[in-house]
Parts: structure tokens; C-alpha cells; sequence
């Protein structure tokens, strides 16, 4: 036998040999993932289909028959898209009714809040120490900014905040003030005393046991029914809550989850080193629980910034109450196709980025831990 | 505090979980320096008995006095005395999150109050000492059975404790890393510690414990010195018992 010879006098590893060609290049490729079984086959036959049927005429609409220059409905030939439209409101559709002097103030909030975003969201940025003082000051420098009426700024009341602007402004301040009560009411649902722990119940399944519009309405339409004569909560202070409420309610369940999943070793262990319940919870548990929860908490807050929509039913004018406040002028009438879309676009840029954060993240945290 | 001669005493403890009642009338001292092994069969109560001690499990009847404190609902009690007596589990229960350096300096940054560099430096000669300071900067799930398990001895000695529990420490591990775990036992047993260990390492039993307790069924049934223990065993549940485990 060969390898008998072969161990028995000297012995030398086989030469390798290139993999052949039905396993590497293209068609290699095509055979592993587009073709390897019947019902294969069949799926990418039909994919190919749905495209073909799909693709080229939204391309014909959005781009070729597409009209780009334009100042009103009139010079649209309405073969195509029609985006004068966009072009010609998109400050609307950005700033709402913000006034046009000031709208520095609101593009100074944004860079900002990316400034906020890069020291609060990425632990190797330089002078991160520093740097999360301005994340803690930044809520009250982006609404000092947005609000004004002090040091010279003129006072923009929030009915003339609008668009994007407003849509922004909701979904931060949801979702930065949603996950820390959501985990001082996850924690206090499994807590060991039973008033608190019925209480933080009791609100979280009230909140969840409403759709948001009746909350935004209760907000909105009610709440100035029990209030003392003359006393007046601003607009959109009223339907900033009801969101945060609502957000809470949702981040609590999706912490309790991963606050469910801890062992219970580690509280044992924290607890025999005689860690008390607050340093067992900050350092211990909820790093822990809060890593389980990332697409969780993720998942919620996309959620909730594309929930915001809903405040156009109560009269505020995010992206999507300007749409349609675009739409009802007659100039513009029946082209909701061509806002919705750009709107779309604005809305898959922010919670895509969202979504990525939180892979790069779970990805960043797993580092060391696998076992 | 430090005149009083025990390191633990135990009277008339009585423990149940719901109508279970696993622990019977135990009665238990334990002096300074003592090494005591517990064993018996599974369900006998020996893990909770050692549990009550830093109060991991709450007892029912009778009184607890650990290091000269008296183990009440007070929680001030019960921070003092878990700060002095340090446990190791079955299954480590290391902080999977946490360096095996940032394990053992945690609790004495934020407890004992310790400033970093110091806390650094002690963790590292306690890493030192059960062989695996190379370690330090990596998780815990980068690390053996036995590497964690000695961590975790390490992780409890960095609270320079007075009374160190095991509670089947070595029951979780492939039979080649119990020998580098029992080795840190042993030597941390010569160093004079106060030990209660629930094993059934019987060969670490006779090397090292001053006192073998048996229980069964809640109640400590015999304790004696290894030798006698071992050899002269007097009663009936305590012979069976040592058959079946000594058999092969």
C-alpha cells in the first residue's frame, strides 16, 4: 500500500491542490447560493421575476420620466415623479414653520447633537470624559437654542417648530429619557417590595394597555380640561410626554427581559463580596441585562421615532402632518407620492444608522465574552 | 469583637423552603483557624447550612453569630458580614463581563474602599498565589474550569477575609482540574484561614480539615477529626455513607 510505503520510510505532506473549478469563481459562487437545490432554483427564477417587474418601472418614474425643474404642479407632465415639489418645500419639510432667520438655531441643535451622539455613543472618543458633561448639558443647550427667548435669542414658541426638526427633536428626547426610566421601572417591577413593585407594574400595564394616539389625545385634548384656569402646559411639552410615557412603559419590558436573564449566580456572587443592591445593579446586573437587551432596546426606540408620526393627528406638523399640509395646498394637490417618498428616505437614513449602531455595538461588547 | 472565640457560631438553627424543613436544630462552632469539611448526601443541607452563614439563605429559628456579629435583619449586619467572609461557588459565578483583574478589585474599590493602584496590586499577588497572574487581562470565558475557579478564590481573598466558605468547589470541574484547585486550597488551609468547605474530596479532607461534620436529612448526624472519622465512624447512616464514597 502506498501510505504504508510511505509512513515507513520518510514522510512528506501531500502537495495541495487547487479546489476545482465547479467550487470557486463565479460559477461557483451562483451554484452555492443561487442554484444548489430545486426549490433554489425556484426562489431566485421568481426573485429575478419580481424584479424585473418592479425595479425598471420605479426607476422610469423616479428618474427617467421624472420631472426635476419646476415651480408649481403645472410644469410637472406627470408621466413621472414630480419633484419640484420637494424641491420647492423642502425647508418645510425641514424646519416647519421654524422662522426662516432663525433657522441657523436649529441646523447649530443638529451638529450639536451629532457632537452629543459621537461622545455619548463611541467609548474610545478621545476626551470622552469631558465629553459626557456636554452629553448631559446638551438637552438644555439644544432646547435653550430651539425655544430662545433669552441673550438675545427671539422666542420661538413650539407651535412653528415642524418637520424633521420637530420629528427629531421628539425621537431623541424619547428615547434618551425612555431607557433610563425604563430601567428604574424594570428594576422596580422585580423589586422586593411589593408598593413598588405593584406600582411600576400598574403603570406599565396601564401605558401598554393604550395605543399612543389615546395618550396623545389625553395629552392634547384633556389635559387642559384639568388643569387650573390659566395654567398652560406648552403643546408640544404635552405630547413630548405622552411619547416618553408610552417609550418607557415598552423600554421596561424589553430591560426586564434581559434583567431576567441574568443568573442568579451573579447576584449571589455580588452579594457574598458585599456589594449593596445599587452597586450589585450598576455594576453587575444591568451591564449585563442592558448588553442582552441591545436589539431590544433598539428595536423600541426605531419604533417609537417612527411612532412620532403620530402626533400629526393632534395638530403638530411633523414630517408627516407637513405632508400633508403641503398636499392640501392647491398649487400642490395629489402629490402625496413624491413626499411620502422623500420622507421615507429621511426616515430609513436615521433608524438604518439606528440599527447599525446597535450591530456594531452588540459586535463591540461580545468581544472577550465567548466562550 | 476579635475576643470573642468563635469565628462562627451557630444555635438551635432551623431553616425551611416553604414546608421543606432543611435544616434541624444545628448547632455549630467554629473556632478561629478551624478547617472543617462538610459532607453528605445531596438534599442533605450542607450547601444551605453554609449559605445561612453570609445569609445568601435566610434562617428561620435560632441565632447566628459571625466574627463576633450577630446575623439579623439588619442589613448593616449582614453588609458587615458578608465583607468578612468570602465565598467560592460550584459554578464560579465569575462577573463574564469583567477582566479577571477588574473580578477581583471590584469589591474592594467599592467596598473595602480601596484606591485602584492598591487594589490592582493585591489582586495581582492574590492571582500570584493561585498560579495565574498571566491571566489577568483576559474574561473569564477565555479561561479553563479550573482558571475560574481560581480566580474565584482569588476574586473572595482580595476582601481579606476572615472566613472563607467553599461550596463544592470542585464538583463543576473535569477531574484534571481539580488537583490545581485543591492545591490553592491546601495552601490557603495552611495559611491559617478559617475554612468551611461542602466537598467530597475525601483525600483533601484528611490532608487539611481539623473537623469532618456529616449531615443528613438537615441535622449534622456525626463530627469527628479526619482520622477518627474515617476509621472509627460510630454511627450506622455514617458508615454507609463512607462505603459507598470510599468503595472505589
Amino acid at each position: 500500500m502506498d501510505d504504508q510505503t510511505r509512513s515507513a520510510s520518510q514522510w512528506a505532506p501531500k502537495e495541495s491542490r487547487p479546489p476545482p473549478v465547479s467550487a470557486t469563481g463565479i460559477a461557483g459562487w451562483l451554484r452555492a447560493n443561487l442554484f444548489s437545490s430545486w426549490l433554489n432554483t425556484g426562489l431566485t427564477l421568481l426573485s429575478l421575476l419580481l424584479i424585473y417587474y418592479s425595479v425598471p418601472p420605479f426607476l422610469d418614474w423616479a428618474i427617467l420620466s421624472a420631472t426635476f425643474e419646476g415651480a408649481s404642479r403645472e410644469d410637472c407632465d406627470m408621466a413621472g415623479a414630480c419633484w419640484p415639489i420637494v424641491g420647492v418645500r423642502w425647508k418645510q419639510l425641514i424646519y416647519g414653520f421654524y422662522p426662516e432667520v432663525e433657522h441657523w438655531r436649529a441646523v447649530l441643535a443638529f451638529a450639536l447633537l451629532l457632537v452629543a451622539l459621537y461622545f455619548g455613543l463611541y467609548d474610545k472618543a478621545p476626551g470622552r470624559k469631558y465629553g459626557l458633561w456636554f452629553v448631559c448639558a446638551y438637552p438644555f443647550i439644544a432646547y435653550g437654542l430651539l425655544y430662545g427667548g433669552f441673550g438675545g435669542l427671539e422666542y420661538v414658541e413650539s407651535p412653528k417648530w415642524g418637520g424633521l426638526l420637530l420629528t427629531l427633536a421628539m425621537g431623541v428626547t424619547g428615547i434618551a429619557v425612555s431607557i433610563p426610566f425604563g430601567i428604574v421601572l424594570a428594576l422596580g417591577r422585580r423589586s422586593d417590595l411589593p408598593a413598588i413593585s405593584m406600582l411600576c407594574a400598574v403603570f406599565i400595564e396601564f401605558i401598554r394597555g393604550v395605543p399612543l394616539v389615546t395618550l396623545l389625545f389625553f395629552g392634547n385634548v384633556m389635559l387642559p380640561l384639568f388643569l387650573p384656569e390659566g395654567m398652560n402646559i406648552d403643546n408640544y411639552l404635552r405630547v413630548v410626554i405622552a411619547v416618553c410615557l408610552f417609550a418607557s412603559a415598552y423600554m421596561a419590558e424589553v430591560i426586564r427581559g434581559g434583567l431576567q436573564a441574568i443568573p442568579k449566580g451573579q447576584y449571589e456572587a455580588a452579594a457574598a463580596l458585599g456589594l449593596g443592591y445599587w452597586r450589585m445593579m450598576a455594576f453587575i446586573i444591568l451591564p449585563q441585562a442592558l448588553r442582552i437587551s441591545i436589539p431590544g432596546i433598539v428595536n423600541t426606540s426605531i419604533g417609537l421615532y417612527k411612532d412620532t408620526t403620530l402626533v400629526s393627528l393632534v395638530g403638530l406638523f411633523d414630517l408627516l402632518g407637513m405632508a400633508r399640509a403641503i398636499n392640501a395646498d392647491a398649487k400642490w394637490m395629489g402629490l402625496e407620492i413624491e413626499l411620502y417618498a422623500f420622507i421615507a428616505i429621511l426616515f430609513f437614513i436615521t433608524c438604518f444608522a439606528m440599527s447599525r449602531y446597535s450591530l456594531w455595538l452588540e459586535q463591540r461588547l461580545a468581544r472577550g465574552e465567548r466562550r | 469583637m476579635n475576643d470573642q472565640p468563635f469565628a462562627v457560631e451557630m444555635r438551635g438553627v432551623n431553616k425551611w423552603f416553604g414546608t421543606f424543613h432543611v435544616l434541624k436544630d444545628i448547632d455549630l462552632q467554629v473556632a478561629r483557624g478551624e478547617r472543617i469539611v462538610i459532607c453528605g448526601p445531596s438534599g442533605s443541607g450542607k450547601s444551605t447550612l453554609v449559605r445561612c452563614i453570609n445569609r445568601l439563605e435566610e434562617h428561620q429559628e435560632g441565632d447566628i453569630v459571625v466574627d463576633g456579629i450577630a446575623l439579623t435583619n439588619d442589613l448593616k449586619n449582614i453588609d458587615q458580614i458578608r465583607s468578612e467572609v468570602g465565598m467560592v461557588f460550584q459554578s464560579f459565578n465569575l462577573f463574564p463581563h469583567l477582566t479577571v483583574l477588574e473580578n477581583c478589585t471590584l469589591a474592594p474599590i467599592w467596598v473595602r474602599k480601596l484606591p485602584k493602584m492598591e487594589a490592582d496590586k493585591l489582586a495581582m499577588s492574590l492571582l500570584e498565589r493561585v498560579k495565574i497572574p498571566e491571566q489577568a487581562e483576559k474574561y473569564p470565558g477565555q479561561l479553563s474550569g479550573g482558571q475560574q475557579q481560581r480566580v474565584a478564590i482569588a476574586r473572595a481573598l482580595a476582601m481579606q477575609p476572615r472566613i472563607m466558605l467553599f461550596d463544592e468547589p470542585t464538583s463543576a470541574l473535569d477531574p484534571e482540574m481539580i488537583k490545581e484547585v485543591l492545591d490553592v486550597m491546601v495552601d490557603l488551609a495552611e495559611s491559617g484561614m478559617t475554612m468551611l468547605c461542602v466537598t467530597h474530596e475525601m483525600g483533601f479532607a484528611r490532608q487539611v480539615a481539623d473537623r469532618i461534620i456529616f449531615m443528613d436529612e438537615g441535622e449534622i448526624v456525626e463530627q469527628n477529626a479526619p482520622e477518627e472519622f474515617f476509621n472509627n465512624p460510630q454511627n450506622d447512616r455514617t458508615k454507609l455513607f463512607l462505603s459507598q464514597i470510599l468503595a472505589h
